[in-house]
């Protein structure tokens, strides 16, 4: 089936987007990405399958009704019978809208490529995260939001040709006073790698070695909801059932007794290590390594031993 | 102001997930059922906080069957005016939009809150489809709202970061953690809350988008595989032997 694939102009090189695009292309048809405001760097993506990159050069900045009317214009000019995102915030605020607007049914989290032997059907995430339902979209238009690590991204090599169009986006009524973004940091539901710490260590003061650690494996930080809770470490780092859902490749956490509300969370990750001095601590039992152990023993040994790894590697 | 809050039931964060009639349905048996916390302490509390601040009405909406009254008269405890149960099983975040939608525009309202998601479907998508029904703007993930006249401003958060937005009323926001803190309802809200209006819409009858057809648990995790603290090499050598993660 055609697809289009809404694609953010800061995250050409993104994996998630590598991912949304491969997604699209096993869907079996042409992709066609679109985007706004500038789409340098979006050829590129033609080495994950994307044939095409629309861009509506003239509206760089777009809220959820301008970038809903932006993509509705492209899916009527393409005729595309499915459209995907990748499960970020933007998908959070457009992909409902698109769905009322095309009257398009939407599966949104999807885990899997959809199952289409008997209509049209897909694997979410649910109950977050400790059940998968299999959803059924009715509609001939589908819209799917992927969440991050799904698939393995494809490249196949390629460019893609980058076309203008007119996404008749129309006027904003939001107006943005002020942006602010912390720096350096890996955004926490993209990394493959994650170092997470709690109330075990102490004090915001001992986070050093936890930032340590995660330098060595370029890894993000997280953190258990108390430690966001108390202000040792800032909201967007917190992980479980009220904060950020994740689902790395690999996940350590360190002085965290696993609780089910922080369970929810995380454990979508593939592999999980736990740090913890208490060896009843509910944690191990979502565990793939465990260690009993002080944490501020063990995270420093663990630091260590990756850098004799990475230097031997 | 005149202030919408939509509210959906969930189970307890602690309750144990199963499924039955061939994996088709969500298992109650034994399942303590919550306002979703998303809505409820952050949609409704935030709510009840500009009410007291700057005068207005807050109506609470959820579609459901007459057994979420509990659930319903709960949150009317917490502080909130009157309710509206709009008298449905509901089938998917599309259905429940639809229904709101046709709700709302029958009644003005200011602010139309919801969650960021609901802890048992996690779509996040009943905001943003309503906004689209109504033709409003959405502010998602919203972490601060202030209304100052018929301007809101609101902080959100944006992949990477956050921002401050402004906007004029009628809007559509979806609250995240931050906005509110938990409020527990007190005796006296609670007998209040018996006597307050609840109003039974009948549903609009639309056609279904999507449907859930089965449910699976996770495969159960093996056991962990124990190391000894003063063996990290060994933890190393298993993250890249064996799970093969770094």
């Amino acid at each position: 089936m055609k697809t289009l694939v809404y694609i953010n102009k800061n995250h050409f090189s993104a994996k998630a987007s590598f991912e949304a695009v491969t997604y699209a292309k096993k869907l079996g048809g042409e992709v066609i990405v679109v985007t706004n405001g500038d789409a340098t760097g979006a050829e590129a993506l033609g080495a994950y399958g994307a044939a095409k990159v629309l861009v509506d050069t003239t509206i760089a900045e777009a809220d959820s009704q301008q970038l809903t009317r932006l993509i509705a214009t492209a899916a009527e000019m393409t005729g595309a019978e499915a459209i995907v995102f990748s499960h970020d915030l933007v998908a959070k605020s457009v992909a409902p809208r698109l769905s009322v607007r095309l009257k398009a049914g939407l599966i949104s989290g999807a885990i899997a490529l959809p199952e289409t032997a008997q209509g049209f059907s897909c694997k979410v995430n649910v109950f977050s995260g400790k059940a998968f339902a299999t959803v059924a979209v009715n509609t001939s238009i589908k819209i799917i939001s992927l969440l991050p690590n799904s698939i393995q991204p494809e490249n196949i090599g390629g460019t893609a040709v980058v076309e203008n169009f007119d996404g008749k986006a129309g006027a904003s009524v939001i107006k943005i006073v002020a942006t602010k973004k912390p720096e350096g940091s890996i955004p926490l539901p993209e990394a493959e790698l994650v170092v997470s710490a709690g109330r075990g260590l102490k004090g915001p003061e001992n986070w050093g070695m936890v930032e340590d650690l995660a330098n060595v494996l370029g890894a993000a930080t997280a953190c258990s909801r108390p430690v966001a809770d108390i202000g040792w470490r800032p909201h967007h780092e917190h992980v479980g059932q009220t904060g950020v859902a994740i689902r790395p490749n690999l996940y350590i956490a360190a002085g965290i007794s696993g609780a089910i509300q922080h369970l929810a969370g995380v454990n979508g990750s593939k592999v999980i290590v736990v740090i913890n001095s208490d060896a009843e601590a509910p944690f191990f039992k979502a565990a793939d390594y465990g260690v009993v152990g002080d944490a501020f023993e063990v995270i420093p040994k663990l630091t260590e031993a990756l850098k004799k790894f990475k230097n031997a590697n | 102001m005149n202030i919408l809050v939509c509210i959906s039931k969930s189970p307890d964060t602690t309750s144990k997930i199963s499924f039955t009639d061939g994996n088709t349905k969500f298992d109650e048996n034994g399942v303590q059922y919550i306002v979703n916390p998303y809505d409820e302490w952050y949609a409704l509390v935030r709510a009840l906080e500009l009410k007291e601040t700057i005068g207005g009405n807050v109506t609470i909406i959820a579609v459901g069957p007459a057994a979420d009254e509990s659930i319903i008269r709960k949150a009317l405890a917490i502080g909130a005016d009157k309710a509206v149960r709009i008298d449905a099983e509901p089938t998917d975040a599309y259905f429940v939009a639809a229904q709101i939608a046709a709700y709302a525009k029958e009644n003005n309202f200011d602010l139309i809150l919801t969650g960021k998601e609901t802890i048992n479907y996690n779509g996040s998508q009943v905001g943003g489809m309503i906004a689209e029904h109504l033709e409003l703007p959405y502010v998602s993930l919203a972490s601060k709202l202030d209304v100052a006249g018929t301007t809101v401003t609101l902080e959100q958060e944006i992949v990477g970061g956050l921002q401050v937005v402004e906007v004029s009323t009628p809007v559509v926001i979806s609250c995240a953690k931050g906005m509110a803190e938990q409020r527990i309802p007190n005796m006296r809200g609670i007998m209040a809350a018996r006597t307050k209006p609840l109003d039974v819409v009948p549903v609009v009858a639309l056609e279904l988008y999507t449907n859930y057809q089965t449910y699976s648990l996770p495969e159960a995790k093996k056991a962990c595989t124990l190391i000894d603290a003063s063996n990290m090499d060994q933890l190393v050598e298993l993250l890249h032997n064996e799970a093969k993660v770094i």
